[in-house]
C-alpha cells in the first residue's frame, strides 16, 4: 500500500468537500479498495471514508413504501431487516460475515462490479440511486463493467427500493471467488415483472427484456422454459463458458421464479 | 478397548495447545537485531531476453541497504537439482543452470531478477519498483506437446531441446508388452490431464538469513519440511559454506505438503546477502508471490491403455506422459514424474506387462516438483480411471473386474520393480462395501432422481509406495542423497528424555506420535519425552519430512535408538540389582530380575548413569545418550478402497459430493486419532484437485489462476462428513514398528473415485457419450460434457 491521507467526515457536505480534488478517493467498507490498495494496483492521495456519517447510515420504509437505505449501510444491516424479504436474502448472502458487515450498499453500486449482487437487486427492483446531487434511476446509472453514471466526486447517499409483491434472488456462485458466477434478480411488481441478471454479461448488469415480457404475461417457470439468453455478450473465463453463462442465466431466472411463486 | 496412552492411542495432540492459542513460533515470527528486509523484483513476462537491470534510481531511494542483480550471483553456484533421472537411451536428463537471480533471461512470471534489501518491507517494495527493466519478450513455452516440437522456442538456449528426458520404464521390457496388447482381447485407451495444482500451505514461505562476522557462521531459518537437506543443498552447491559453518533452522512450520521440501533461490539470497550487508535479511512471502514461486505439482498429459484377455484378466498397461518441469528443475522434480510414479503403475493389481514412457518438458511456467502424493496420484488416477472405462466397455461390474486382478500373494514382485511385502486388497474392499451400503444405491439414485438430480457412485483402489526409501536402491535410480533417518534419544538424569530427530513436523503431530512409541517401549508416561526437530544445530543429520516416511523410517530409527538406550540401562540395572544382565526385563516403567522381587525404577538407573558412583564403569560408560540411523530395506506400501457417492445438477453442471468413504490399510497404527486426520486433509486436498483446484495458464504464460479469487481452494462445505475405517491392517514386514504411513493416501486415493462418480452418474442418466471429463470437474466442464 502506498501512503495516502485519510478523512473521516461526518456529514455529506464535508464528504464532497474532501472529495472535490482530484486525487480524492471515497471509501466505503473498503472491501474492494483496501485490497485493491495493498495490493498497489490503486493508489490515492486521500482517502475520504463515508462510514462516519450519520445521515448516510440506517433502512426506513418512505412515504411510499419505497425501502430507503442509507449509502453507508452494511450488508449485514440489510439482510437482518424484514421489509423487503428478496433483498435481505440477497445482502445475506454476499462474500463471508467480515465482508457483510464491513462492506456497504453504496459501495457495491459505486463499484459496480460485474459479477457483484446488488447491482442485480437494484435494477431488478427499479431503484433509485439518490446521490449527493442528484436522484438516478436504476435503468440510467449501470454503464457497463466497473462504470456507473456517478461524476468524480459523486457519493451515493441512499437507495431507495420499490418493494415488488415478490422477488427472489438465485446466485450461482464461482466457485473460487464466491462471487455471482451468474445471479438474477426476479421481481414481480403488480403491474410488471423486472428480471436483472449480474455476473454474466461483459457489460456487466442488464435486464432481460424477453423474459420480462414473457413473465409479465405468465408468472411461472414455464414462461421462460422456451427462451434463451444469448451468448455474444457473455463473459467467457476460467469458470465458464459464454454459453454456459447464457445457459445459467436463463437457469437461474426459472429458479428464482419458481421460488417467488 | 481403545488404548489410552502408548502406541494405539489416540493421544490428544499436544503441540495444538501452542498452535491454537497462537503460541507457535513460526519463521516469521522470527526478528533479529538489525534486520533489513529483502523485496524481489519478479519477472511479469514468462520468458525475455533481460537486456539491462538499472538499479540507479532504485539505490537512491529511502531505506535502501543494496540491490542485488544476477551479477551479484556471478561465480556463485546455482539451485541445484537433487534427482538425475537417465534417459531410455542410457543418457542423462537435461540439467539447466538455476541461477538464485536470473542471469540473461528470465524465463517464467515470478522469475526474481533483482532483489532489494531495505529498511522496511515498503521501502524495499518502492524502490524494487523504482528498477528500470528492458526485456525483449520472447514467445512464451507454455503447451508442453508444442514444446517438445522440432524448431520450438528453447526455454534454455544451451540446452539441445525441451525434453528433460525421454524415459522408457522398463525399456527391456517394451518388446514384451507391445506383444501383450497384439495378443490382447480388448483394448481400452483413455487420454487424460492430471491437473496442475498449487500447494497452498496455510503459512507461506519465509526465510531470515543471519551471519555473525565474528565467527563467519551463517544461520538460515526457514520454512523447511526438511533443514538439514537445504544446509546440504545450500552449503555445498550453492554458497560454498561447510556444513559446520551453516546452521539452518525450521521452527514450527504451517504446511507444506511438499512445497517445503524443496531449496529455493529465497533461501540461498537471504543467507548471502545476511553476509554481503552484515546484517540479517529477512524475507516473507506474500500469497500473491506464492502462486508463482511454490513449485506447482502434478501437470501431467498421459495416454493410457489396458489390455484384457478373454476372461478380463488384465495383460498390459502401456502409458505414454508428458510430465511438466516447468522454467527449472526443482530439487526432486526429475524424479516424480519416473521413480515415484512408473513404479506405482502396477496398482493393486496382477498385470504382467507394463511399460511407462514418460517425457519431461520444460516450460516458461512455474518450477513443477512433488506435492502430497507426487506421482503416486497421477499413476493412481490414470490406472483406476481406464479401468473404470474398461468395465464400462465390457458391460461388466467394475469392482468385480478390479477383485479378479487383484494381487493376492506376497511378497509380490511387479513388473515395474518394486516388492510389495504385505497387502489384503480383498480386505479392503470388503471393508468398503460394508461401509457404503451398495445394494441401497438405487434407492437413493431414484431418491435423487426424484430431486432433479443425478446420483452416481464410483469406486477406486489405490497403493502407494511411502517410507522413502532404501538409500542404495535410490542411488541407483538417480537419487543424489541417501533417504535414511536419524534419531539421538537423550535420557535426563532424572528419568525424562529428549528425543532429537531428523524428521521434522509441519501439521503431522509428530511430537505426539514419536512421544508414544518411545514412551510405550520403555512404559514411562508420554510427557516424559520431548521430541526435538528443526534445528540442525542440534539434530543429528536426517532427511527429513515427505513421502509418508516419518513414523516408517523417522519412527524406526528413533526405535533403534531407544532400543540401544534400553540394552545399556538394563546393563546398569543389572549391575544396581546384582543381576545377570539377561535376567533383566523393562516394564512399565521398572527394571525387574525374573523370579525375584528385585526391582529398580526407570529414574534410578538414568540416575545412575548421571551420578556413576555405584556403577559398572569398567564395562559402560556414564550417561545415556545413543544415536541411531535408520536405512529402510523396502518401501512400505499402504493401500487401500475408496468409495464416492456424488449428484450432478442436471441444468448446471454442479456436482456435490454425497459421501465418501476411505477404507485404508497402513498397517500398525501409532495414534488412530492423528492417522484419521491425515485422511482426512488427504481426501479434502484430493477431492480439491478432483473438482475444484487448477493452476491456469494463457498461451503467453501469464498465470490466470493467481489468487483465491480465481484459484478454487476446498472449503469445509464442499467435503462430506468423511466415513474412515483403518482396521484393515497387515503389518509391514520390514520396519520394527509394523507402520507403513498415511500421510498422503488421501490425495493419491480419493480424486478417481470422485470422476469415476460423475461420469457413472453421467452414465446413467443417459449421457453415455461422456467417458471421461478432465479434473478439475467444474460446473461449466460437467455442463458442457453433458452437452454432448
Amino acid at each position: 500500500m502506498y501512503n495516502f491521507e485519510f478523512s473521516k467526515p461526518s456529514n455529506i457536505a464535508d464528504a464532497v468537500a474532501a472529495l472535490s480534488s482530484d486525487e480524492a478517493q471515497a471509501l466505503g467498507g473498503g472491501q474492494t479498495l483496501l485490497p485493491t490498495m495493498k495490493q498497489r494496483l490503486a493508489q490515492t492521495d486521500m482517502l475520504v471514508s463515508l462510514t462516519g456519517i450519520g445521515e448516510m447510515q440506517g433502512i426506513c420504509v418512505g412515504d411510499n413504501g419505497e425501502l430507503c437505505i442509507g449509502g453507508a449501510t452494511t450488508h449485514a444491516a440489510v439482510a437482518a431487516d424484514g421489509n423487503y424479504p428478496g433483498l435481505a436474502s440477497l445482502a445475506g448472502r454476499i462474500g463471508d460475515p467480515a465482508v457483510r458487515n464491513r462492506g456497504t450498499i453504496g459501495g457495491s453500486l459505486a463499484n459496480n462490479d460485474p459479477s457483484a449482487c446488488y447491482p442485480a437487486a437494484a435494477l431488478a427492483s427499479g431503484a433509485t440511486i439518490k446521490t449527493n446531487a442528484r436522484d438516478i434511476a436504476a435503468d440510467d446509472y449501470f454503464q457497463g463493467m466497473f462504470e456507473t453514471a456517478l461524476e468524480e466526486g459523486e457519493i451515493i447517499t441512499e437507495v431507495r427500493f420499490p418493494i415488488p409483491e415478490v422477488s427472489n434472488y438465485q446466485k450461482f456462485v464461482q466457485p473460487a471467488s464466491r462471487f455471482a458466477l451468474v445471479g438474477v434478480f426476479v421481481a414481480k411488481f403488480a403491474d410488471d415483472v423486472r428480471v436483472a441478471v449480474t455476473g454474466a454479461s461483459s457489460d456487466g448488469v442488464f435486464r432481460w427484456a424477453e423474459a420480462e415480457a414473457a413473465l409479465s404475461a405468465d408468472f411461472s417457470k414455464a414462461a421462460v422454459d422456451a427462451l434463451a439468453v444469448p451468448s455474444g455478450d457473455m463473459i467467457s473465463d476460467l469458470h465458464g463458458t459464454a454459453e454456459y453463462r447464457a445457459h445459467l442465466a436463463k437457469v437461474m431466472t426459472g429458479r428464482a421464479v419458481a421460488a417467488a411463486c | 478397548m481403545p488404548k489410552d496412552h502408548g502406541i494405539g492411542a489416540s493421544s490428544k495432540r499436544r503441540e495444538d495447545v501452542r498452535f491454537l492459542t497462537g503460541q507457535g513460533r513460526y519463521t516469521d515470527d522470527i526478528n533479529l537485531q538489525g534486520q533489513a528486509y529483502v523485496h524481489f523484483l519478479r519477472s511479469d513476462v514468462a520468458h525475455g531476453m533481460l537486456k539491462s537491470v538499472d538499479t540507479s534510481a532504485a539505490a537512491a531511494m529511502p531505506g535502501v541497504v543494496r540491490i542485488f542483480t544476477g551479477a551479484d550471483f556471478e561465480g556463485v553456484g546455482g539451485v541445484p537439482c537433487g534427482w538425475q533421472v537417465t534417459d531410455k537411451h542410457g543418457e542423462p536428463m537435461q540439467e539447466p543452470a538455476h541461477p538464485v537471480l536470473a542471469q540473461g533471461k528470465v524465463r517464467y512470471v515470478g522469475d526474481a531478477i533483482a532483489a532489494v534489501v531495505a529498511e522496511t518491507k515498503e521501502q524495499a517494495r518502492n524502490a524494487a519498483e523504482a528498477i528500470e527493466l528492458d526485456i525483449e519478450e520472447l514467445p512464451a513455452v507454455v503447451d508442453m506437446k508444442a514444446a517438445v516440437q522440432e524448431g520450438a522456442t528453447k526455454v534454455h538456449d544451451d540446452l539441445t531441446s525441451n525434453l528433460c528426458y525421454d524415459w522408457g520404464f522398463v525399456e527391456e521390457n517394451k518388446p514384451a508388452v507391445d506383444a501383450a496388447f497384439e495378443a490382447a482381447t480388448h483394448v481400452t485407451t483413455l487420454e487424460l490431464v492430471n491437473n496442475r495444482l498449487s500447494p497452498n500451505p496455510m503459512e507461506p514461505r519465509v526465510a531470515v538469513g543471519d551471519y555473525n562476522p565474528g565467527t563467519d557462521d551463517s544461520t538460515l531459518y526457514t520454512t523447511s519440511q526438511n533443514p538439514h537437506v537445504i544446509r546440504l543443498l545450500m552449503g555445498a552447491f550453492v554458497l560454498g559454506i561447510p556444513e559446520h559453518k551453516l546452521r539452518v533452522v525450521a521452527p514450527d512450520v504451517g504446511g507444506g505438503f511438499g512445497s517445503k521440501i524443496f531449496h529455493y533461490v529465497e533461501e540461498a539470497f537471504c543467507t548471502f546477502a545476511a553476509k554481503a550487508c552484515r546484517r540479517p535479511v529477512k524475507w516473507t512471502s506474500s500469497r500473491s508471490e506464492a502462486f508463482v514461486t511454490d513449485a506447482h505439482g502434478r501437470d501431467h498429459v498421459t495416454k493410457i491403455e489396458l489390455a484384457l484377455d478373454a476372461d478380463n484378466n488384465f495383460t498390459g498397461i502401456r502409458t505414454d506422459t508428458y510430465a511438466n518441469m516447468g522454467a527449472y528443475l526443482s530439487t526432486f522434480a526429475p524424479s516424480v514424474p519416473t521413480w515415484l510414479h512408473g513404479t506405482l503403475m502396477a496398482g493393486n493389481y496382477k498385470t504382467p506387462n507394463i511399460y511407462v514412457n514418460v517425457k519431461a518438458v520444460f516450460t516458461n511456467t512455474v518450477p513443477v516438483d512433488a506435492y502430497r502424493g507426487a506421482g503416486r496420484p497421477e499413476a493412481t488416477f490414470q490406472l483406476e480411471r481406464v479401468i473404470d472405462k474398461a468395465a464400462r466397455e465390457l458391460g461388466v461390474d467394475p469392482i468385480e473386474l478390479r477383485r479378479q486382478n487383484f494381487i493376492t500373494e506376497f511378497p509380490y514382485a511387479t513388473p515395474v520393480a518394486v516388492e510389495y511385502d504385505t497387502g489384503d486388497y480383498e480386505g479392503t474392499m470388503t471393508k468398503l462395501l460394508e461401509m457404503i451400503d451398495r445394494d441401497g444405491f438405487e434407492a437413493r439414485r431414484e431418491e435423487s432422481a426424484r430431486n432433479g438430480k443425478l446420483r452416481g457412485l464410483g469406486v477406486n483402489c489405490y497403493i502407494e509406495a511411502c517410507g522413502i526409501a532404501p538409500s542404495a536402491l535410490v542411488g541407483q535410480l538417480g537419487a543424489r542423497a541417501g533417504l535414511y533417518e536419524s534419531a539421538t534419544v537423550r535420557v535426563n538424569a532424572t528419568g525424562g528424555l529428549v528425543v532429537m530427530t531428523g524428521s521434522h513436523s509441519h501439521g503431522q503431530g509428530h511430537e505426539t506420535s514419536f512421544a508414544q512409541v518411545v514412551a510405550d517401549m520403555i512404559g514411562i508416561p508420554e510427557d516424559q519425552v520431548e521430541i526435538v526437530h528443526g534445528d540442525t544445530a542440534n539434530t543429528p543429520m536426517g532427511m527429513g519430512t515427505y513421502g509418508s516416511r516419518s513414523i516408517a523410517v523417522g519412527g524406526s530409527a528413533m526405535v533403534r535408538a531407544t532400543e540401544k538406550i534400553i540394552a545399556k540401562a538394563k546393563k546398569i540395572a543389572a549391575h544396581l540389582m546384582e543381576a545377570a544382565e539377561g535376567d533383566v526385563e523393562l516394564k512399565d516403567g521398572a527394571f525387574s530380575v525374573a523370579g525375584t522381587d528385585k526391582s529398580v525404577a526407570w529414574g534410578d538407573v538414568t540416575l545412575a548413569a548421571y551420578v556413576p558412583h555405584n556403577y559398572p564403569l569398567e564395562e559402560i560408560e556414564p550417561g545415556l545418550e545413543e544415536t541411531a540411523f535408520y536405512d529402510p530395506n523396502n518401501f512400505t506400501y499402504p493401500a487401500g478402497a475408496y468409495a464416492c457417492e456424488v449428484e450432478v445438477d442436471p441444468d448446471t453442471g454442479k456436482v456435490d459430493i454425497c459421501s465418501f468413504a476411505a477404507a485404508d490399510d497402513f498397517g500398525n497404527v501409532i495414534n488412530p486419532m492423528i492417522v484419521e486426520g491425515q485422511v482426512h486433509g488427504g481426501l479434502a486436498q484430493g477431492i480439491g484437485q478432483a473438482l475444484l483446484e487448477n493452476v491456469s495458464y494463457d498461451e503467453n504464460g501469464q498465470l490466470l489462476s493467481a489468487s483465491y479469487m480465481d484459484y478454487t481452494m476446498p472449503r469445509a462445505d464442499d467435503v462430506p462428513n468423511f466415513q474412515v475405517d483403518h482396521s484393515s491392517q497387515t503389518p509391514c514386514t520390514h520396519n520394527p514398528l509394523g507402520v507403513k504411513g498415511c500421510g498422503e493416501a488421501g490425495a493419491i486415493g480419493s480424486p478417481p473415485s470422485v470422476v469415476n462418480a460423475v461420469v457413472d452418474a453421467l452414465q446413467r442418466a443417459g449421457h453415455t457419450n461422456v467417458t471421461h471429463i478432465d479434473m478439475p470437474l467444474t460446473p461449466t466442464r460437467v455442463w458442457a460434457a453433458m452437452q454432448g
